[in-house]
């Protein structure tokens, strides 16, 4: 998967988290809990969400990485498994 | 032979629009199943029946706004004949045409903004369910526009199907909280209390519990609040139940009520069934879900009908500690402030350490100062040991 893809991802499944906000408006440095009014619950379900899509762990020590657009794409670019999917993606 | 009526969903509630029967003339209901959807101020509510039977007639066609109390349904008991009673506001109302040969639909309720869904065949509603699609905005190909699995398929295969919180109509749900907050300040002699709670060893066995397992299976501290403050109900029981007209009675199961924030402004409080009976893990499981039907506006009657104490929890955001207001005819409502870290003297010794306010407002029709603070000692305790949760 290229960074582009990955980000596609993430992307999609924040809309599905706050499905009013405009992601296109999104600041990819901003922390997304407060742009995007996330709470823990709405965090776990998104961690879900790119653990169920992607097969990656995502172990909680991780999660301050996924605290913005870019972090979170950097993170997932970073595991191993999504590297070798660069292949098929 | 049973009658089901338009339930009352909360103190604030004075009636509701039928949306849709889910069961039709001749089907056999059993205690709890879901018979119909109703609009109310906090969404679409599935209401379930509480006697058995089997339905004789539908009283009220999908699209019509009753009163609390309306006779919907008449049900009978299997082999018991049928005596029909005069249907008392809704003689004129014909039964509602059967979902199976799906009619047009009837002109929109008169006094709300509801929005009335298109017939769809059961399975296509299961599946909008489980993806929170709402009926509404699927382009139904069967006939009459009955909205087919197939149809929600395709909408839920599109990216901008995204989940639309269904039948949330913020402006209704705004007055309704009004009017019952109102209320309560008017009726409720409320007194607050607050104290500290030390979440190291919280902390660090949720940290423990989370480690190995997927995403699906962690726990969240707000189960670990609400299995610590049902058990301490069970010790403290003049907090958890209903006060009418003066006269308190204690509830017979523990039932939270958990504050969810909706999207865009609002909050509703459902119960989370026999709390202090579910393992920690079933209080979290119960809590993902009820949090996303919460927001997708998909209740069920027994859950708005039944709290008997309500707990706020604030998350990990925002401040650190909420003084709530009494849903009445509860009798105390129990915050959960944002986890801080904050200098902790332990053994002697100035410490990081996190903690969180927990605070408890109750009704002094029913308790004092001095019983309240052994609810929330009683908390901190049980906190302090969340192995035993």
């Amino acid at each position: 998967m290229t960074p582009d893809d990955v980000r596609h991802v993430v992307l999609e499944e924040l809309s599905n988290i706050a499905p009013e906000a405009d992601l296109a408006l999104l600041d990819p440095a901003a922390d997304l809990r407060e742009a995007l009014d996330i709470d823990s619950m709405d965090h776990l379900n998104f961690v879900t969400a790119l653990h169920n899509r992607l097969g990656i762990a995502i172990p909680e020590v991780d999660y301050p990485r996924l605290t913005t657009l870019d972090g979170a794409v950097a993170y997932l670019m970073a595991d191993p498994a999504i590297a070798a999917k660069a292949g098929i993606a | 032979m049973g009658i089901f009526r338009m339930p009352s969903l909360g103190a604030d509630m004075e009636a509701g629009v039928l949306v849709e029967w889910l069961k039709q003339p001749g089907d056999a209901v059993a205690r709890g199943d879901i018979v119909a959807v109703v609009e109310t101020q906090k969404g679409a509510i599935e209401v379930e029946t509480f006697e058995a039977g089997v339905i004789e007639r539908l009283l009220v066609t999908p699209g019509t706004s009753v009163p609390v109390g309306t006779p919907l349904a008449l049900l009978t008991g299997a082999g018991e004949s049928v005596v029909l009673p005069s249907p008392e506001p809704q003689p004129s109302a014909p039964p509602a045409p059967p979902m199976r040969a799906p009619a047009p639909l009837p002109s929109p309720p008169p006094v709300t903004t509801a929005t009335v869904p298109p017939p769809a065949s059961p399975a296509a509603r299961r599946l909008a369910t489980e993806r929170g699609i709402a009926l509404t905005a699927v382009t139904g190909s069967g006939p009459g526009g009955a909205v087919l699995l197939a149809d929600v398929e395709r909408a839920a295969a599109m990216p901008s199907a995204s989940p639309q919180p269904r039948g949330l109509d913020v402006v209704q749900m705004r007055r309704a909280i009004a009017a019952a907050m109102a209320r309560s300040n008017q009726e409720i002699p409320h007194y607050y209390l607050s104290t500290t709670v030390a979440l190291a060893k919280a902390n660090a066995w949720l940290a423990a519990h989370n480690t190995e397992r997927p995403p699906e299976q962690r726990l969240l501290l707000a189960a670990l609040q609400l299995k610590a403050v049902a058990l301490a109900l069970r010790r403290l029981p003049e907090f958890n139940g209903s006060c009418i007209d003066g006269t308190f009675r204690p509830a017979e199961g523990i039932h939270i009520g958990t504050a969810v924030a909706i999207r865009g402004g609002g909050l509703v409080a459902p119960a989370i069934h026999d709390t202090d009976r579910l393992a920690v893990d079933e209080v979290m499981a119960c809590l993902r879900d009820l949090v996303a039907r919460a927001r997708s506006g998909r209740l069920r009657s027994s859950e708005l009908q039944d709290p008997t104490i309500t707990v706020t929890s604030l998350g990990d955001r925002g401040v650190e500690g909420v003084f709530g207001v009494i849903y009445p005819p509860q009798v105390a409502i129990v915050g959960f402030g944002k986890p801080v870290e904050r200098p902790w003297v332990v053994d002697g010794q100035v410490v990081p350490c996190p903690v969180m306010t927990a605070t408890l407002a109750a009704d002094h029709r029913v308790s004092d100062g001095h019983r309240g603070a052994l609810l929330l000692a009683e908390i901190d305790r049980l906190l302090q040991e969340p192995e035993s949760l």
